[in-house]
């Protein structure tokens, strides 16, 4: 009996362990942001580093996390009125993505290789929430994954108005770049 | 007894094991949440200047802001004078942001040929989080220096007649997204005085206020009460009311006020409208950042 049980203890722990693997986190995923119109001179292009995205490889949910704050600009003053003007990060610091891999069983999440996905959910950001569908990558490698992807968002859609005088800088679509490298969540 | 604590272990870990699936919706909460991190309150006047005097903000580090300053003419002279617009005052200056708490900046004015430079450290920033504050805190020092002909060339002058000098503790919170507020006391140290019931120290205190009223607008306020160096019906208190305008790169500070002085020194002591008397004239800042050494880019 006592065998047993130990074996049984022993077993259920190793469930844990496995049930554990199911999830994959990181707090510092990259999203790199670029709104540059056509006919700009300057780069309107912005990265945050610290994004947090959690993948359920169970079920295929993904959820993001980005603080609007973090987005780094080569110039200081392009990072202001990106926080004070556009996206008006006081007032809506965080942006959220829920949603899921909708081939999720086409992933082989042990397997070390290259996966097409396609990701579709919910995007809240600027007080505003759009369903958004993109193509994307899941890239397994050595027991870590990688989910990528590249899509983009009307601004309009989310409230942020582009004044006249710079239309001809900032284009009216965001091009959105994904990266995010993810270990396995304890 | 060992037999019923072991399957008493087995079946805890089992409930442990099994624990329903909640996250499925939000995932998110699996990952704990950052540590709140000391955040620096930013944007709390759209420039380094409220109207006249040093606002609590600074420039960020590697820019440089072109400024031109404007002043016209009194606006109570009416057409003849096309409201004040037939005669000019203006200063350029050069600022630069150099650490996120220190900046420096250089000027010249055409009123009495005068150059100024000054430095403006904060060694406290309004914050919140861990290690919050709530105001902050600037050092504002600065020269001025009078570079027109000597008035009576045939006596002796000394260089430093054509000095003075300001130092001003700036104490501003950001009251709200769109509410700032900050105290600025003053005192303007001349070398040379017109006469003796003139002071060579004078104090002042400054308040600044600026109410944002949308994301690109907001309204000025920049007054300066003089303690001890005003004359009796020549020289005034300036006060300035504005309005700043943001466009992409620039801000317009378009305003009314009865000073004419682009430097502390000039607008504290040397104001010589006045309100009461509707003698206030229009001016304009203009404000152009450049960056100039590129933030490391972020990889």
């Amino acid at each position: 009996m006592k065998k047993i049980s130990i074996a049984l203890t022993f077993l259920i722990l190793c469930l844990q362990a496995a049930h554990a693997q199911d999830k994959f986190f990181t707090k510092s995923g990259k999203i790199n942001f670029n709104a540059t119109a056509p006919a700009s001179p300057e780069k309107i292009e912005g990265i945050n580093k610290s994004v947090t995205c959690v993948v359920d490889t169970k079920t295929g949910n993904m959820q993001f996390a980005v603080l609007m704050k973090g987005f780094e600009f080569e110039r200081a003053l392009m990072e202001e009125h990106f926080n004070e003007n556009y996206v008006e990060s006081n007032v809506y610091p965080k942006t959220e993505f829920k949603g899921a891999i909708s081939n999720n069983a086409t992933v082989n999440y042990t397997k070390d290789g290259v996966y097409p996905v396609k990701v579709k959910g919910k995007l809240s950001m600027h007080g505003e929430t759009r369903e958004v569908e993109t193509d994307g990558k899941i890239t397994v490698k050595a027991g870590k994954i990688n989910a990528s992807a590249v899509f983009s968002v009307t601004l309009t859609d989310y409230k942020i108005s582009i004044p006249a005088l710079v239309a001809d800088k900032i284009a009216k679509k965001a091009n959105i770049i994904v990266d995010c490298s993810l270990e396995p969540l304890k | 007894m060992k037999k019923s604590f072991l399957l008493g272990s087995w079946f805890l870990l089992c409930l442990l094991n099994f624990q329903p699936a909640k996250a499925q919706d939000d995932l998110l909460a699996l990952v704990e949440p950052d540590k709140p991190k000391k955040e620096r309150v930013k944007y709390a006047f759209k420039s380094p200047r409220v109207i006249n005097g040093h606002s609590m903000e600074f420039l960020n580090p590697g820019t440089m802001d072109f400024r031109i300053l404007h002043r016209f003419g009194p606006l109570d002279q009416g057409y003849k004078n096309f409201f004040g617009f037939d005669q000019a005052n203006m200063r350029l200056g050069l600022d630069f942001g150099l650490l996120q708490n220190l900046m420096a900046g250089i000027g010249r004015s055409n009123v009495k040929k005068e150059v100024d430079g000054y430095i403006k450290y904060a060694p406290i920033r309004q914050a919140t989080g861990p290690g919050r504050f709530p105001v902050t805190i600037a050092l504002v020092t600065g020269m001025t220096m009078n570079t027109s002909p000597w008035e009576i060339p045939e006596q002796k002058n000394f260089y430093t007649s054509r000095l003075a000098y300001y130092f001003q503790t700036i104490i501003g919170r950001k009251f709200s997204e769109s509410f700032t507020l900050q105290l600025s006391p003053t005192v303007v140290h001349n070398n040379l005085v017109a006469n003796q019931s003139i002071s060579n120290d004078i104090y002042a205190l400054g308040v600044g206020a600026r109410l944002k009223v949308s994301q690109r607008i907001a309204l000025t306020c920049d007054y300066y009460h003089n303690f001890n160096g005003l004359v009796e019906d020549v020289t005034f208190d300036p006060l300035s009311i504005g309005v700043d305008i943001e466009t992409g790169g620039h801000v317009f500070q378009l305003h009314f006020s009865n000073a004419v002085g682009m430097n502390e020194r000039a607008f504290i002591m040397e104001t010589t409208n006045s309100w009461a008397k509707k003698q206030m004239r229009f001016g304009f800042n203009l404000s152009r950042v450049f960056q100039i050494s590129k933030k490391k880019k972020a990889k």
